[in-house]
């Protein structure tokens, strides 16, 4: 697993991106960016080069499931791992997003364990 | 003049009526005025003070609470950073049992966001409230304007940003790990 690779973080809840990007520092990731939301996001997904994507769901004026398809979509982003980090747990919710091509789905509130168990899995496959 | 042409008019109308047609009109007479004393009553209602002030009282009451919580956490954040720091200069084995407490005290922290979701769907209840009390109050009071329904949601994912579920209801992660191991 490279953890040197560019990690895009994104979240309405500055709080959430704190604690996200905290948890990374943890696990080695340095090379963190944080957007608030899908649009901001996808501007700086399609300016930079990244290797995770770990988003939430629930964020105006795009959700992280319309990211995802935006990612899907885009040729150069395609391949780049997405974990879904949200408190939609509702079955059609899951569904929709690994219809859509999320990597890995995470369920708040998570723990750090967890999330290293995620990012390690995804990583794995990229 | 008028009223005593009415009231003739109404006399000769009455006195063609059988009884059960005299009762039946009597009935919608006596209906007509409870219709009518009710619209009276709903367009004088004083709901000006609840969707003035009350709820976006509420709703303001509702946003400082997620500010206060989100400014705590914040804080906490800030202190949990400060002992990362200090965790080089600490003995290993202290400094291991600062990494696993400082971990745990972020985890916790996540609690402000799933707060702050369902307050949010709480604000968005008593939004919806407000929304209908002035419709219906609108509807008999000319002077209130209506204002406009929300748009409806477009895409699929707001359409299913519901946010946190109940915790009785919620699927756990071990539980979306095997649904999404089943599509493996």
């Amino acid at each position: 697993m490279d953890k040197n690779t560019n990690v895009l973080i994104v979240d309405d809840y500055k709080t959430m991106l704190r604690i996200i990007r905290n948890l990374l520092k943890q696990l080695d990731f340095n090379n963190v960016e944080e957007a608030t939301d899908g649009q901001e996001a996808l501007s700086k997904l399609r300016a930079g080069n990244f290797g995770l994507i770990i988003s939430d769901w629930n964020m105006e004026p795009m959700t992280g499931l319309d990211l995802l398809k935006e990612v899907r979509a885009d040729a150069r982003l395609k391949p780049i791992p997405f974990i879904m980090i949200t408190a939609e747990s509702k079955t059609e919710n899951v569904v929709a997003a690994r219809a859509a091509g999320v990597s890995n789905y995470i369920v708040k509130p998570f723990n750090a364990e967890t999330l290293r168990e995620k990012i390690e899995k995804v990583m794995a496959h990229a | 003049m008028l009223k005593v042409d009415r009231a003739q008019i109404a006399l000769n109308v009455m006195s063609g009526l059988n009884k059960t047609e005299a009762t039946l009109l009597q009935e919608l007479e006596a209906l007509g005025r409870l219709v009518s004393a009710a619209k009276e009553e709903i367009a004088a209602m004083r709901v000006e003070n609840v969707d003035a002030t009350h709820l976006p009282a509420a709703t303001d009451e509702l946003d400082e609470v997620v500010k206060s919580t989100a400014n705590a956490a914040n804080e906490i954040l800030d202190v949990c950073e400060t002992l990362e720091n200090l965790q080089p200069t600490l003995a290993p084995e202290a400094a291991d049992t600062v990494a696993v407490c400082v971990t745990r005290i972020y985890e916790a922290c996540a609690f402000q966001d799933i707060t702050g979701q369902r307050i949010g769907k709480v604000v968005n209840a008593l939004k919806q409230i407000e929304q209908r009390v002035r419709e219906t109050t609108g509807r008999y009071a000319p002077a209130a304007s209506l204002p406009a329904r929300s748009a409806p949601a477009r895409t699929e994912g707001e359409r299913l940003a519901n946010g946190p579920q109940p915790v009785a209801a919620a699927s756990s992660q071990a539980e979306i790990d095997a649904l999404l191991a089943s599509f493996d």
